[in-house]
């Protein structure tokens, strides 16, 4: 429990203690000073320091800077909302297309022999054991205009085709390295499903698509649920994939948060505003899912 | 067990001392020998130094390679730590945050007048770095730091335009910031992807300087990128190594150091400077305020000026050095090459990034982001998409609550 508030408790608070703080120059009594009138008086002081050559630790300055309460920050984020509308755009497209792709692998996988089974998770999750950078960065070698892809339809005198730095190499780029988190979750709560349900099920006269619908879908809710919050949260929040894959021509929200820690204007507070409201933003869209998990819990509980 | 320990220290120890002068050197100059370089050998110090990423002579297995932190510890005494970081930006992060503690840090001229004005480096005592007398004069006092309390020079370069002379064609004029706005190599341009370097370029092309703090100035500059976004193919850093070497693009604007290593590796690549005036950025050595070891940081800054020190070190890296000595020592192929030692009118032209009021930063990163984000914005955007989410939510629940009741009767 001490763990839990250590991680994960004090991190959010700071968070949140920094997105609603910022700091201003203030004169020694606490009275808040402009902006230039405090650049001013600094100036002064450096040029009088210089002068009379006083060392550092003696130079004392009138201004000091204070922490106050302000909700300036947040307000700031309105204006980041069409990159952050993007990400959470692109990311659901990324999802979607996981789900599309790794429920039926995950479908395939759980009905295999128990040796086969081992056999493809090791290869779901052999990419994983690499470095995620190296991994994205493989794909840039790829995707090149003179890259890999390229040059084999090249052979064919098909080409080349502007694969690198659109915003579908970055969507590709997400899926790729979370493809893994939606389909081992999906696999875990498939293998629980019995075949004999299955079997039951068409006994009694259902059709393929009635078995998917009314039986592996519902049976299998929890791990969609859990497999679309393990890929959609990351890829919301990414931010190297779109400098690497996308050219850094469109921005995410992760690169904008990134911008504000290691930018040219070092700003935390507006850094932690952003991503203050991103996460708001994921718990109301996590709530949502939860409540069709819940939904279709009670639906396969009523079957 | 200790005895042993210490044994094979002294092994270890004797065995670098044997061995590092073994490359060749006659020519260099030998260490000082006015200069106490022991006298904290015996208080068991560790220097902790944050550099750049390849930016020091190491041991990279080729003949004549020069380690230059073993041969510092060797010759003081005093151990290293030795770390990178990858930006200027990463390192005031680094700093201001607090937590961790430097002895030797090497910022570029505007993150050294930033931290001088903030009181974030500790001043020099210049007595304990009289290899200082080598530098050029035209490296002494600089602007940023007029009597270098707190700095000594690295390293220089300028910035230019790397080209590949394969897909740019002769009659284009590339001494020129206008050519990276040129509709021609729509897709074949890449331009930095920190704020200070792309509006830069910008005011440069638009004829203003490189330090205005004028709103309409940079805003004009803003305007100038976004209408260069369209020609832009990516936006990198050190990526423009694979990219340019790969010939995945025609123009790049880079740093001339990196232009020589690039230009080594794919003969097709040539660096121009513009005639509009270019950026002059000078590196230098300084102590973060807090430093625990000062003497032994201005020792190691001592022994970065030492001649020899500084010329295989300049071998290494391939930026221009701010050593007379130096340069001296140096082949001549590399003191005659113009990307490396351009021409004094070029050097007249360019200008040194300067410390920005903190508003003006501000600004340009606002336009950067502006720049490269997504455009269209209106300011009900958050309370419409939070209302729109909430609403959601609570009518799935609401209709999920409904239907259980209306399944209970």
């Amino acid at each position: 429990m001490a763990w839990m508030i250590i991680f994960m408790i004090v991190p959010l608070l700071l968070i949140a203690v920094f997105a609603f703080t910022t700091t201003v120059p203030c004169d020694r009594d606490g009275n808040r000073l402009d902006e230039e009138e405090a650049a001013e008086i600094i100036a002064e002081e450096q040029a009088y320091w210089e002068e009379n050559e006083i060392p550092l630790d003696e130079r004392e300055s009138a201004v000091v800077e204070k922490t106050i309460f302000t909700v300036q920050n947040i307000l700031e984020v309105n204006k980041y909302m069409p990159t952050m509308l993007n990400s959470i755009w692109m990311a659901l497209v990324a999802t979607l297309i996981c789900l599309l792709i790794g429920y039926p692998l995950a479908f395939m996988i759980s009905r295999m022999h128990f040796v086969s089974q081992k056999m493809m998770l090791m290869l779901v999750m052999l990419p994983m054991w690499m470095n995620f950078l190296l991994r994205t960065y493989a794909w840039m070698t790829l995707l090149e205009r003179n890259g890999l892809i390229n040059r084999f339809f090249g052979l064919f005198g098909i080409g080349p085709f502007e694969m690198i730095n659109t915003q579908g190499a970055v969507i590709l780029g997400m899926i790729y390295n979370y493809l893994p988190y939606m389909i081992l979750p999906l696999y875990s709560v498939m293998t629980k499903i019995d075949n004999t349900t299955i079997e039951a099920a068409q006994d009694l006269g259902a059709g393929r698509f009635n078995v998917l619908g009314r039986i592996i879908v519902p049976l299998s809710a929890p791990g969609i649920t859990s497999g679309i919050t393990a890929v959609f949260i990351p890829s919301v929040s990414t931010f190297i994939i779109s400098r690497m894959l996308g050219g850094g021509t469109n921005m995410l929200i992760g690169d904008l948060i990134d911008l504000q820690f290691l930018g040219n204007a070092y700003n935390p507070n507006l850094g932690s505003a952003i991503s203050l409201v991103l996460m708001v933003f994921i718990l109301l869209c996590m709530s949502i899912t939860n409540a069709f998990d819940n939904e279709d819990k009670e639906g396969g509980m009523l079957l | 067990m200790m005895k042993r320990v210490f044994a094979l220290l002294l092994i270890t120890l004797t065995l670098l001392v044997l061995v590092c002068p073994i490359s060749a050197e006659d020519e260099l100059p030998a260490y000082s020998t006015d200069y106490d370089w022991d006298r904290l050998a015996d208080q068991n110090i560790t220097l902790n130094v944050y550099n750049w990423g390849e930016y020091i002579s190491v041991d990279d297995g080729e003949e004549d390679a020069f380690d230059t932190i073993a041969e510092f510890e060797a010759l003081t005494g005093i151990k290293v730590n030795y770390t990178n970081f990858a930006s200027n930006e990463e390192l005031y992060a680094k700093l201001k945050n607090g937590g961790s503690s430097y002895d030797i840090i090497i910022p570029s001229e505007y993150m050294v007048a930033r931290m001088i004005n903030e009181g974030m480096l500790e001043m020099l005592n210049l007595e304990n770095i009289p290899n200082i007398r080598h530098l050029d004069p035209s490296f002494v006092g600089l602007e940023h730091d007029p009597n270098n309390r707190y700095s000594v020079a690295y390293m220089w370069g300028t910035v230019g335009i790397i080209y590949n002379k394969t897909l740019v064609d002769e009659e284009d004029d590339v001494e020129t910031w206008d050519i990276l706005w040129n509709e021609k190599y729509a897709n074949d341009i890449l331009m930095f992807s920190n704020s200070r370097d792309a509006f830069g370029i910008a005011l440069k092309k638009l004829g203003y300087s490189y330090n205005t703090t004028d709103e309409a100035e940079l805003n004009a500059a803003a305007e100038a990128l976004k209408e260069q976004k369209l020609l832009v193919q990516a936006y990198v850093m050190d990526e423009i190594f694979d990219k340019m070497g790969g010939g995945e693009a025609a123009l790049a604007p880079y740093y001339a150091g990196d232009a020589i290593t690039m230009i080594a590796e794919n003969p097709d690549l040539a660096f121009a400077v513009p005639r509009e005036g270019t950026n002059l950025f000078v590196d230098s050595m300084c102590i973060p305020k807090g430093a625990k070891n000062k003497e032994a940081a201005e020792i190691f800054i001592n022994f970065m000026c030492e001649p020899k020190v500084g010329v295989y070190n300049c071998y290494y890296i391939g930026y221009s050095t701010p050593s007379a000595t130096v340069k001296e020592y140096l082949d001549a192929e590399i003191v005659e090459d113009p990307i490396a030692y351009p021409a004094q009118e070029v050097l007249d032209k360019a200008e040194v990034y300067l410390a920005l009021p903190e508003a003006t930063t501000k600004l340009i990163d606002n336009l950067w982001t502006e720049v490269l984000g997504t455009a269209g914005s209106s300011p009900w955007m958050v309370p419409a998409m939070m209302l729109g989410c909430i609403g959601a939510s609570l009518g799935i629940n609401l209709w999920r609550a409904r239907k259980k009741r209306r399944n209970g009767q």
